[in-house]
């Protein structure tokens, strides 16, 4: 990420430079403010509120009132995610502080810009076991970028903006700021800006101008170069540098689940996602690589399936902004360290210099590549029960919504369906807790991403299972005008263990059965829930009533939206790589393998 | 696997030390020897870790450790490059039969007495860990009470110092 993206106040923000005697709540509002921070998610609680009493009478500052704090983390995360700004959540201490915990390690997997604030019990109390104490400096120190603990109200504009430029700058992730009550009430000459003293922290966004020429020459020699691109193009908002190293070099480009939409779908280089789940031309097109140029990419298990059978004769051009990130997984031929936006505008330069000697010829790859897309396009079969295919649903979602709509997923089948059947043209349309896979993600998120981005179309992608999670949100939604639209992809279980368990267990379907679709007691019913929200509520079980409700949400926008889809339970997702084997043994659906994956 | 030792310049900083062994147990590496005081620039200190693990999980680590906001800086101190040290206090059961000889001991070791009782005695020692743990073999067999030992101390030969440039931007 480029220092760009850091908030910065405004010019007519900045206020005299004159300390005024001020408590170190206020502080807290005044440093978000000054920080250019427009809204705020959370919850208050004892410990957090002398906070909560000068947010009242704040006018720059939205709060929104979640119903659960995981909710405010996730929110914070959508609204970051879908707009490359800060997010932030608020809580109390113990409980309150501890359910941000599983956003917070969310935004920690999959590098979100997040500022969670918590309150902290009197400082005299702490350590004593004191009513609401938990040490969750300690409990979020591996989970988070840094974690601040601060008793001095003195103390609290540098680490409110501290934390704010680690958070926004280099690899962007997620800090915590807790701050203990004594401290939030004692008073203190507040002058802005504070001096931010952080000698050990110095992200490379330039890189080293030998590597990048090295890099360029491995691409112009290429006869068969892959573009793993990752999110990290998406953080770095290098869509633009991306797509014209793509035009440049010819080379075909990949998106893992973190960067759909980093790349456009409709481009003819784009041959969608690797992994797992990902499309039959995407997995082979790596795994025949000689040559991976990983843009912020992190070689997840997920997307290199045996790690030490992934890609095995290709050389590796690793760009990272992390270096931690360069050579952990997979030796990089060629690391790089800086921010995307930056290097691969270098890269492209060097790449002219390069290819003015060597002329690379990728006509043999492309033939190849394209007879694996025509040969195993991304498909769906309808359900052998006759019942609704979940694929279906989303793609038409997707479609009748179009590119510049936000998608929320949970995790599961419903969401590698939507990261498949959806089409994705522009960044930060694809919302999804790719590292983590944190169960519940899709409502808040989307919440969030609405606050953001409120003239756009942003749907929650949720499963049964999922929803029934943090569906609590909708009362948020309601409430604060907040017209997100969900897509319950109900098909009665938890899918993707379903999955698993109809595949790897003999079907036998331990604790996934849900009951809330075909045939079951619908348990809750999601309509009357919906409706007890104040949302609309509209079921969905044939294929023919599906156009009609998707348009009925989008044409909704006084309320949230909740269409309970009602599929089948039987339908997988594929393709699909078993785990912890090649990704040579890519299944493009079951018991059907490519041909030429048996040569390896 | 072999031994590494790391020298980290860090801010003084509360949970600083919760943080870098955290990278480790994350990872199920051991960590071996720990010693952590003032460098000689106020505010900042000094970290020796001594672990036993392989070459590649080592560089993540290290690259890990570099993360920390209050890591300023690391080098990994090779044995021939740099002056390592240990300090052991040990307590050596003794009586009139036995105690000239450990007194001999001590002196061949260019170990010293800090406290004598009728039954022991309790000794400092500083070496390498060669040198310690000869010395603990010899006095094995009289008897050892107790031992409170040092981590590991390290630092460069030469002129170099590890807080060099590290203010220069």
């Amino acid at each position: 990420m480029t220092t760009e993206s850091t908030p910065v106040p405004s010019p007519a923000l900045v206020p005299s430079h004159a300390p005024v005697e001020i408590t170190g709540a206020e502080a807290v509002v005044r440093s978000l403010e000054m920080l250019g921070i427009t809204d705020v998610f959370g919850l208050p609680g004892g410990a957090i509120l002398p906070v909560y009493d000068p947010l009242l009478d704040s006018k720059k500052l939205r709060h929104i009132l979640v119903r659960h704090e995981q909710g405010a983390g996730h929110a914070a995360q959508g609204y970051a995610s879908s707009t490359g700004k800060l997010g932030v959540a608020i809580a109390t201490s113990g409980p309150g502080a501890t359910n941000l915990v599983t956003a917070i390690a969310d935004a920690h997997m999959d590098s979100v810009p997040l500022l969670a604030i918590t309150g902290q019990v009197f400082s005299n109390l702490m350590g004593t076991d004191a009513f609401q104490e938990a040490d969750i400096v300690g409990i979020t120190m591996p989970i988070t970028k840094h974690s601040f603990l601060v008793k001095d109200p003195r103390e609290i504009p540098a680490t409110i903006a501290a934390a704010v430029h680690i958070a926004t700058t280099g690899r962007p992730g997620p800090v915590l700021v807790d701050i203990t009550k004594d401290a939030q009430q004692a008073s203190f000459a507040f002058s802005w800006p504070p001096k931010i003293d952080l000698p050990g922290y110095r992200p490379i966004t330039k890189a080293h101008g030998k590597q990048v020429t090295a890099a360029a020459q491995l691409l112009a020699e290429a006869k068969r170069p892959v573009l793993y691109v990752g999110g990290g193009v998406i953080r770095s908002r290098a869509s633009e540098e991306l797509l014209e190293l793509a035009e440049t070099t010819g080379a075909p480009v990949v998106t893992t689940l973190m960067a759909r939409g980093a790349f456009p779908d409709s481009h003819q280089q784009n041959l969608g996602m690797p992994g797992m789940h990902g499309t039959v031309p995407a997995v082979i097109a790596l795994q025949e690589a000689d040559l991976l140029v990983a843009l912020g990419a992190r070689f997840d298990d997920r997307v290199t399936g045996k790690s030490a059978l992934f890609a095995p004769n290709a050389k590796v051009v690793h760009v990272d902004i992390d270096p931690a990130e360069i050579s952990k997984i997979r030796v990089a031929d060629v690391p790089i360290v800086g921010d995307l936006k930056d290097v691969l505008g270098d890269l492209v330069t060097a790449y002219r210099e390069q290819a003015t000697t060597i002329t690379p010829d990728l006509t043999e790859w492309w033939a190849t590549l394209d007879g694996l897309r025509s040969e195993f396009p991304l498909g769906f079969s309808q359900p052998s029960d006759g019942l609704l295919a979940p694929q279906y649903v989303i793609q038409r979602i997707g479609e009748l919504t179009g590119p510049e709509g936000i998608f929320a997923a949970g995790v599961g089948q419903h969401q590698m369906w939507a990261a498949q059947f959806i089409k994705y043209e522009r960044p930060n349309s694809w919302l999804n807790s790719g590292g983590a896979g944190t169960m519940g993600y899709a409502v808040p998120a989307a919440m969030g991403a609405k606050v953001a981005e409120p003239h756009r179309d942003v749907w929650a992608i949720d499963g049964d299972g999922c929803f029934q999670m943090t569906n609590q949100e909708l009362a948020t939604c309601t409430l604060n005008e907040i017209p997100i639209k969900v897509a319950i992809i109900n098909n009665s279980s938890l899918g993707m263990v379903r999955q698993w368990q109809t595949l790897f267990y003999d079907g036998r379907y331990s604790n996934t059965d849900l009951n809330t679709g075909h045939g079951s007691v619908r348990v809750p019913d999601f309509v009357k829930l919906a409706e007890a929200y104040g949302a609309l509520g509209i079921r969905v079980t044939k294929e023919e009533e599906v156009d009609a409700a998707i348009k009925l949400a989008l044409e909704t926008n006084d309320r949230p939206v909740v269409i309970d889809f009602v599929v089948s339970a039987d339908a997988m997702v594929w393709p699909m790589v078993p785990q912890g084997v090649s990704n040579s043994y890519i299944q493009y659906a079951r018991d059907h393998s490519p041909a030429f994956s048996e040569e390896d | 696997m072999s031994t590494h030792v790391l020298s980290l310049l860090v801010e003084d900083k509360p949970g600083l030390l919760t943080r870098v062994a955290g990278l480790f147990a994350r990872r199920g590496f051991n960590i071996e020897s720990l010693a952590v005081g003032h460098s000689e620039i106020p505010g900042l200190s000094r970290i020796t870790v001594v672990v036993d693990v392989d070459e590649l999980p080592l560089e993540q680590v290290t690259k890990q450790l570099n993360k920390l906001i209050n890591v300023i800086k690391i080098v990994e101190l090779d044995q021939s490059q740099s002056v390592q040290r240990e300090h052991l206090l040990i307590k050596v059961r003794v009586d009139n039969t036995t105690r000239s000889q450990v007194l001999e001991a001590v002196n061949l070791f260019r170990a010293r007495v800090v406290d004598v009782a009728t039954d022991a005695l309790v000794i400092e020692v500083t070496g390498d860990s060669g040198k310690t743990t000869a010395f603990l073999r010899v006095l094995e067999p009289y008897g050892i009470r107790e031992i409170a030992q040092s981590g590991l101390l390290a630092i460069g030969r030469g002129g170099k110092s590890i807080t060099e440039r590290v203010f220069k931007n």
